[in-house]
Parts: structure tokens; C-alpha cells; sequence
């Protein structure tokens, strides 16, 4: 009887000792775990006169239409800097890395390239959940861990994290910045909040707040994957609100609209930066009223949102007119869009910092580089970046535009501002402009 | 019914009893016996298995040790699947949901009771993923092929929503932040003395996982091999036999369902560990999904097949993007292979192998052994 019985785990074991030659066989040979460098500092990731850098970044999944063309921009900037001679003499090698939005998988991608493809840092790890899997390991292994996608306060926090930089405005600034222009602009109106449950709308709300409170006569809050939105807007119909502003991702910007347009209700909307881009709403809409919606982006006629980049609307700007040319020569299939030219624009803003970090860069000098040079960098970003020893927040402002047939109009100077209740201010600097060869110097 | 139920199976966790004494003497006879009992041979194969992946832990790569923990996760939860539906015949496409209740329950019990022993978070995790588990298989023991994928797949989709109903408490979409054990002192400076170097923390975290993972294995290889097992499985196979045989088929269909459900809570406890987080995207529909293809590929029922399950569920996607990138496809091009490839090779695995790679290696070998017996 015991002969003829199955035995599991004899083949389990079987099958472990199989994999260990296998697995032997392949990680062989890579056994330095590569902290050289003296010292000054980890130069891990510097092979001659090459820099490697990694990113995880949806390519496959929900969250890849839009954020996978972000990768793109970035390895087109690179190699058009790699083209020009690179920086310093040192060109740069970008892997992106397909995190799906899952922070599991994520967590699994950036093992690999921070363990076996031995990057010298992360730049545009995309997504709060997803890169919130990440960022202990990376700071534990001194990992450079900059530009996060991510408009989440918790990017900026120095003392636990000081590999870690944040990039782009965070959602308090941005709702602080908006609700002090609905305030002054439309006094009168009756304010509705649409925001997703969760930090977006939960940061972008307070820093709204802070000058709203009187104003807001309902909020509402959608959850991420319920495609359902039609309660929420029906409740803010009834209670009278005339100005709806959101924070919300881009395919809810189409249900809110064709919610609105079902029970007709036309209120001014407001839409922060993130759900914003009118080619890829225009789609979503087309997409999601399975074509009864034939001119998606003309919906977006009259929305106001924010701005801290140049964008493809503005073809004349000299930093689009640079991304567009370096998008023809290094680009992959497709158009320059906005997605690109915030991968461009991160790339650009590393660019600089190692440029800036000298002939003998580590991961330590480039942090440094970025603390101490941070705040006067160049760049198409509208609003300097708040970068020093105890900031590691990103663009420290944007400005407030209307979509008007087919243009971005700006309606207000570019404003920047601090967290909490520190003031607005209108930034008075010059907006910078790239230079010949459209690469930063030292 | 059950207690009848008992005395007419004697046989208990091990085939001993039924074992008719024939010849030897009684102390060699004893000795033949306990070494031919399931749990001290199981135990003793399992013990090999360790030695093979502390090898394994102790010469690979940082990645693929790194890997390898992120198998230890995806095991107990297969393992699990494959003998609720291999061997109880349920399918589940909820256990991501399961493994989701784990999860969630570790990252809250370490943040929020700090000092509680780690293994300990771990067995309450199973326990919470086992009752979540009895609700549902109590309900899933009156339904049957689709109706049964479509309430665990209601599940799946469903049960994440909840930590973004109640983000105060579980964290909503951006999860909780879990931070991984470090190795006790004791086992830090033993690991140091023995083999002269550090304890990395996740090469601690992947034996943690494999030892769990492993103990997972020896348990439910017991079980399967036990009354409980023959029970599963007649039901199964023919539920009117089944039940004129006095098994009662409602019980048994919950019984194996929670074990599944304990099995995906472990799993999902650990993957809160090794990924340092939970959140809602971690445990999506796309986690149930893989679990039931890992147990296709492998061949249901098979705990081996589990395994293997695992390794393809772990190290497939990671080798094609890398010869997709080697090939010189972009880094969407190579993201994008990845799915086509694994759907290529479901569906290449349903069409000629549908026993899944076990059953089928497992088939032709008694094939062969047949025509052998038939030969001679």
C-alpha cells in the first residue's frame, strides 16, 4: 500500500534539488553585491562612462494607457542626450520596468533592478500604493529614489527618507492655489467638492479648503474602480452647487461629464491637473459612451484646471518646440503628448543635477547636489523647485488655465506656495529657457 | 452522523492501523512502522526540502533570493487552491480575496500592536483568513460550477473595496505600510558564527517565508493522505456514492474550504511582509486569476504541482520581459510579451496536457509501468 501511494513531497524535493542546479546555472557570476567606491560614496551603477538608472512604471494594465507613454519620454530625452555626448562625458542607460499598479509586482521589479541590473538610482516611480511598497528598501539601500510620480505629501520626508524626492507640485499646494482663485474669481458660487477617497482628494480638499470653507456646500467622493459616479453627481445637483471642482484621475473626469450631461446639469467644473489632459479624457469619452460622444475633448470647453509644464497645446513654447524635436529624432512610434513631456521634463531635471554633481558623482553627491543646487535649477517646470537639506517636496507652484476652443489660456501669473497655512505668492522669476543644444550644464 | 462517521474509519492521520502485522519481530516491526508513517516520512522529506532551499538561499543572487521569497508567498495560497479544487473539486476564484484578509490582518495587527511575536500575527492572520473562509465555503457548499465561480469571483472583486470604504482603518488605496521582521538576536549571531556573514533581511525573510511555506506543504500532504483527504475526494468524484458511503457532503465541501481559506490567509500574510505593503492593487482580480492558472499549469491536486506553479507564476514573466529586452524589444514591447506568452502557454498546457505538467508526467509513468506489468 505505501509503495503505490503518491508521495508529494519525495517530488517537491525532487523538483527543489532540479531547480537548484538550474537556478545555481543562471545567478551564477553575479555574486558582488557592489558597494565600492571608497569612502565618498556608493558609485554602484557607474560602469565607465555609463549611468544606469531604473523606473517602475504601469506598461501593461489599467493604469497603462496615458502613464506608459511617461517611460517613453524619458528614454527618448536620454537618448537624445546620450546623442549630444551625454552629461559630464557619461551617458545614460534607462530601464523602465513594468510595475502593472500593483505594488507587489513593483516591489518585485525594483528588487531586480536595484539587486541584478545594479542601477545607480530611481527616477518617475510612478503611483502613491505602488511606489509606497518601494521607497523603505530603496532608502535602505541608499538607492537615489528621485521624481516620484506622485503628487502625495509623503514623498517629502527627509529624515526617514533621504534618498526620496518628490517632483511634481503635491495636491495641497494645488488645492490651496485653486481654492484662493475660486474665492477671488467667483465669490458668489456655490461650491461642490467631487473627490476620489483617498489622499488626492483627501489633500487636495484641505489645502481647497483653507479658503473655501464658507463656499462648499457639498462633498462627494467616488471610489477608484467603482465606475458608477451618477449618485454622486445627482447629490451635487441637488444641492444647488454651481462650481464643482475635482480631484479626481482622468477617466473619472469622463464619467463625472457624462453623468452630468444624463441629468443635465451644467455647472462651471474645475478639474485639478492630474485628471485633466483633454486628449486623453477626449478619448475616454468617446471611448466610455461607446461613441455617442464623438468630440470628447470639445466636453472639456470651458473647464478650468492647473498647470506646471509646458504642454503640446502650446507649440510655440520653446521647451515644447525642444521635446518636440528631440520626440522626432529618439522617439518610438506615436505623438509627442503631454505623458512625454513630463517624462522629458524628469529627465531634464536629472540631467541638470548631474550635472551639476560634478566629474566623480555617488549616489550620496548627487542627493547633496540636488539639496544644494535643487532650488536654482533650469528646467520647463513654471515654479522652482523647493529642494534643500530639509525639502525634498518638488514644484513649488502652478498656475490656474481655462480650456478655450482647442488653447490653454492662463488665467492667473504661476503662484507658488508652502504646505499648511503658509502664504500664496505670485512668482515673479523669469520662466527659464532651455539652451541651444537643449541639454543642462554643469 | 460524523461520530458514526469515525468509528467506521479507524484509520486516523496515518495508515498504521490497518496495516495487518505479518511477520518480524515486534521492535523491528514498530521501528519499520514509524518510519512508514506519513507525518515522520513527510516530515524527514520536508527537512530535505530545507536543506535545498537554505542551498538555494545560500548561492543565488540577491534578486533571485529575492525571488525566491516572493515564491514562499504565492505557495501556501496554491497549494491551498489545488486541494480545494484538485482534490475537494471547488473552484475559487476569490482566494486573492483570502489572501487579501491575511494580509490586511498582519499589516493592522503590526501596526497597530507593536511587539506582538511575529509568528503569532501570522497564526491569527490564518485563523481570520479561515473564518472569513467558513462564511463563504458555507455558502459555496450549495452552489456548484458557475454559480460557485461567479460568488468567489464576487469575492475577489468585492472584498478589496472594503479598505477603500474604510480607508481610516485599513489605509484605503494606498494600503498600509508593513515593516518587515528582522531576525531575532539569537538567530542573527547563530546565522553569523555558522556561515561568516550577515543576515540580509530579505534572505532572513525568504527562509521565514519557505519555512512556513514548507510547514504548510508537510500539513496539508498529511491531510490530504488522511481520512480527510479520502473524504474530499470521494466527494468529488461521485457525490451519490459519496453520500451512501454516510459522508456528508456539505460538511465536507466547507471543511476543505476553510483549510484553502487558512492556506490563502498564510500566503497572504506573508506577501504583506515580503512586499512591506498591502493595498487594494496588490490583491486585485488579476492575483485570484493567477492562482487558478499557477494550478492549471502545474496539474490539479498536485502539490508539486504547486510548486511548480509558483516558480512559473514567479520567474516566467521576469525571463520573457528580459529576453524580450535582450531581443531588443522597447520596455513596453518586452511588459507586453509577458501576458501574451503565459496566455499562449495556458492555453498550450489545457490542449495537450490537460492534467497540468504533473498529471501528465504522472500519467505516462503508470502508463509505461502498465505496459511493463502487461509485458512480463
Amino acid at each position: 500500500m505505501s509503495m503505490s501511494r503518491t508521495r508529494p513531497l519525495a517530488k517537491v524535493v525532487a523538483a527543489l534539488g532540479a531547480a537548484t542546479l538550474l537556478l545555481s546555472a543562471c545567478g551564477g557570476g553575479d555574486g558582488d553585491s557592489g558597494s565600492a567606491g571608497g569612502g565618498a560614496g556608493s558609485t554602484t551603477g557607474i560602469e565607465g562612462d555609463t549611468i544606469k538608472l531604473g523606473s517602475h512604471t504601469p506598461l501593461t494594465g489599467v493604469a497603462a494607457p496615458g502613464y506608459s507613454e511617461i517611460s517613453l519620454g524619458t528614454k527618448a530625452y536620454f537618448d537624445y542626450v546620450n546623442a549630444n555626448g551625454g552629461i559630464n562625458g557619461k551617458k545614460i542607460e534607462f530601464t523602465a520596468r513594468d510595475s502593472a499598479y500593483n505594488p507587489a509586482q513593483a516591489s518585485q521589479v525594483v528588487n531586480q533592478l536595484v539587486l541584478q541590473d545594479e542601477v545607480f538610482g530611481m527616477i518617475q516611480g510612478l503611483g502613491t500604493p505602488v511606489h509606497g511598497a518601494v521607497v523603505d528598501f530603496l532608502n535602505e539601500e541608499e538607492v537615489p529614489d528621485l521624481f516620484v510620480s506622485s503628487g502625495a505629501l509623503a514623498w517629502d520626508n527627509p529624515s526617514e527618507h533621504p534618498f526620496t524626492f518628490g517632483w511634481q507640485p503635491n495636491y495641497e499646494v494645488e488645492g490651496k492655489i485653486v481654492g484662493k482663485f475660486i474665492k477671488e474669481n467667483f465669490p458668489e458660487a456655490k461650491v461642490g467638492l467631487f473627490l476620489q477617497g483617498d489622499d488626492f482628494g483627501r489633500d487636495g480638499a484641505k489645502g481647497a479648503k483653507q479658503f473655501l470653507a464658507d463656499q462648499v456646500v457639498a462633498e462627494v467622493t467616488y471610489v477608484p474602480g467603482n465606475t458608477v459616479v451618477g449618485p454622486q453627481i445627482d447629490k451635487l445637483k441637488a444641492s444647488g452647487a454651481d462650481f464643482v471642482l475635482g480631484f479626481n484621475v482622468p477617466s473619472y473626469t469622463a464619467l463625472s461629464q457624462l453623468a452630468a450631461l444624463k441629468v443635465n446639469y451644467k455647472p462651471k467644473w474645475f478639474y485639478s491637473n492630474v485628471g485633466s489632459d483633454a486628449t486623453l479624457v477626449g478619448g475616454l469619452l468617446a471611448n466610455f459612451s461607446k461613441g455617442a460622444v464623438k468630440n470628447g475633448a470639445g466636453l472639456l470647453e470651458g473647464v478650468y484646471t492647473t498647470k506646471y509644464l509646458p504642454t503640446v497645446e502650446d507649440p510655440a513654447n520653446p521647451w515644447t518646440k525642444l521635446f518636440q524635436k528631440v520626440w522626432d529624432a529618439h522617439g518610438s512610434s506615436g505623438e509627442l503628448s503631454n505623458f512625454k513631456i513630463y517624462g522629458m521634463a524628469g529627465a531634464y531635471t536629472f540631467a541638470e543635477a548631474l550635472a551639476k554633481a560634478g566629474d566623480n558623482v555617488t549616489r550620496e553627491s548627487l542627493v547633496e547636489s540636488i539639496e544644494n543646487n535643487g532650488a536654482t535649477f533650469g528646467g520647463p517646470q513654471l515654479a522652482p523647485f523647493d529642494y534643500s537639506k530639509d525639502s525634498h517636496r518638488g514644484i513649488s507652484g502652478l498656475s490656474v488655465v481655462q480650456y478655450t476652443s482647442g488653447q490653454v489660456k492662463e488665467l492667473t501669473k504661476v503662484q507658488t506656495t508652502d504646505g499648511g497655512d503658509a502664504p500664496i505668492e505670485d512668482y515673479a522669476g523669469e520662466p527659464n529657457t532651455p539652451d541651444e543644444d537643449g541639454i543642462p550644464n554643469a | 452522523m460524523s461520530t458514526n462517521l469515525s468509528k467506521q474509519d479507524p484509520t486516523g492521520d496515518s495508515q498504521v492501523g490497518t496495516t495487518p502485522e505479518v511477520t518480524g519481530t515486534p521492535s523491528a516491526d514498530t521501528a519499520r512502522r514509524r518510519i512508514g508513517s506519513t507525518l515522520v516520512r513527510n516530515g524527514l522529506l520536508m527537512l530535505l526540502a530545507f536543506v535545498g532551499i537554505a542551498l538555494l538561499l545560500e548561492t543565488l543572487s540577491p534578486f533571485r533570493v529575492s525571488q525566491l521569497g516572493v515564491m514562499a508567498y504565492y505557495l501556501p495560497a496554491i497549494a491551498g487552491l489545488t486541494v480545494l479544487t484538485g482534490l475537494n473539486g471547488q473552484i475559487s476564484l476569490g482566494h486573492g480575496a483570502l489572501m487579501a484578509v491575511g494580509g490586511y490582518t498582519t499589516a493592522v495587527l503590526l501596526e497597530r500592536q507593536e511587539g506582538l511575536p511575529f509568528l503569532l500575527v501570522l497564526l491569527i492572520s490564518a485563523v481570520v483568513a479561515g473564518v472569513v473562509g467558513l462564511v463563504v465555503g458555507a455558502a459555496a457548499a450549495r452552489l456548484h460550477g458557475p454559480y460557485l465561480a461567479g460568488a468567489t469571483l464576487a469575492l475577489a472583486v468585492g472584498l478589496p473595496g472594503l479598505a477603500l470604504k474604510f480607508d481610516e482603518f485599513l489605509g484605503g488605496d494606498q494600503g498600509l505600510r508593513v515593516s518587515p521582521p528582522r531576525a531575532p538576536d539569537g538567530i542573527e549571531s547563530f546565522y553569523e558564527s555558522l556561515m561568516g556573514d550577515n543576515l540580509s533581511g530579505q534572505r532572513y525573510l525568504a527562509y521565514y517565508g519557505w519555512i512556513i511555506a514548507l510547514v504548510v506543504l508537510l500539513l496539508l500532504s498529511n491531510l490530504v493522505n488522511s481520512r480527510y483527504g479520502r473524504h474530499w475526494r470521494a466527494v468529488r468524484d461521485d457525490e451519490v456514492a459519496a453520500e451512501l458511503a454516510g459522508i456528508d457532503l456539505g460538511r465536507m465541501r466547507v471543511q476543505a474550504f476553510v483549510v484553502s481559506a487558512v492556506c490563502a490567509g498564510v500566503g497572504g500574510s506573508l506577501l504583506a511582509v515580503v512586499t512591506r505593503l498591502i493595498a487594494p492593487t496588490s490583491v486585485t482580480i488579476v492575483l485570484s486569476f493567477g492562482l487558478l492558472t499557477a494550478i492549471v499549469i502545474g496539474g490539479l491536486g498536485s502539490l508539486l504541482g504547486a510548486v511548480i506553479g509558483a516558480a512559473v507564476l514567479v520567474f516566467m514573466q521576469q525571463i520573457i520581459t528580459d529576453t524580450g529586452l535582450d531581443a531588443g524589444l522597447d520596455a513596453s514591447q518586452a511588459a507586453n510579451i509577458a501576458p501574451l506568452v503565459y496566455g499562449v502557454l495556458l492555453i498550450v498546457v489545457m490542449l495537450a496536457a490537460p492534467r497540468g505538467l504533473v498529471g501528465t508526467v504522472r500519467m505516462a509513468w503508470s502508463t509505461r509501468a502498465a505496459a511493463r506489468r502487461a509485458g512480463a
